[in-house]
């Protein structure tokens, strides 16, 4: 019973700090997101060298942050890594279809401006809060 | 499935949050279980066996089965 309690103690302690380390990560990525997008302008007058070490830094942050939003998906619970794979699962498909007929809609001059990949990230965004929304309510 | 969990958890006078602390879950999942919403893993189900000592068939029961 000892080591039961220990384990969940430990199990608990491991989760909050993957969740820490996640947000962490994700802060560090928007901020550093933030300079490469505006530090060419704004800073360095679009002088090459910064803006390459800029982006490098952006994408090597991103990868820190999937490696760590890995971690954080492996230590959660059974039913959690199910409602966090259905809303994935519903993101993924949302995207892929709504993506190409918008991409579509262009093609056939149906609307006049081009698509823009940040229309979709908002999508993914909505797609996976709602999903991960029902899902939560649905095993409340 | 059914399962006796929450039977079991009122016999040793364990709140949702003990239980799922022993379990190494969340509270939210020892709930969905109990409610029937939620079967657990087979090793989640081993655990739970441990726990209370007893056979897996003693704990959760299945209802096409039974």
């Amino acid at each position: 019973m000892n080591d039961l309690k220990t384990d969940s103690t430990d199990w608990a302690t491991a989760n909050k700090r993957n969740t820490t380390r996640l947000g962490y990560w994700t802060f560090t990525w928007v901020a550093t997101m933030a300079v490469a997008a505006f530090g060419p302008k704004l800073i360095w007058s679009y002088a090459t060298v910064p803006t390459i070490i800029a982006v490098l830094v952006n994408l090597g942050v991103g990868f820190g942050m999937i490696v760590a939003n890995r971690r954080y998906l492996r230590g959660l619970d059974e039913l959690h890594q199910k409602i966090f794979l259905d809303a994935g699962a519903l993101t993924l498909g949302v995207v892929l279809v709504c993506g190409l007929s918008y991409e579509l809609l262009n093609e056939v001059r149906l609307i006049s401006f081009e698509p823009q990949f940040s229309h979709l990230a908002i999508l993914m965004s909505v797609t996976f809060l709602i999903g991960m929304i029902s899902g939560h309510r649905r095993y409340q | 499935m059914k399962n006796r969990l929450k039977v079991l958890r009122a016999e040793r006078d364990w709140t949702q949050a003990q239980l799922a602390d022993r379990l190494q879950v969340s509270r939210q999942t020892v709930n969905a279980i109990e409610k029937g919403k939620f079967d657990p893993s087979l090793p989640l189900a081993f655990k739970a066996a441990r726990l209370f000592e007893m056979s897996i068939e003693d704990i959760f029961q299945d209802e096409a089965g039974s």
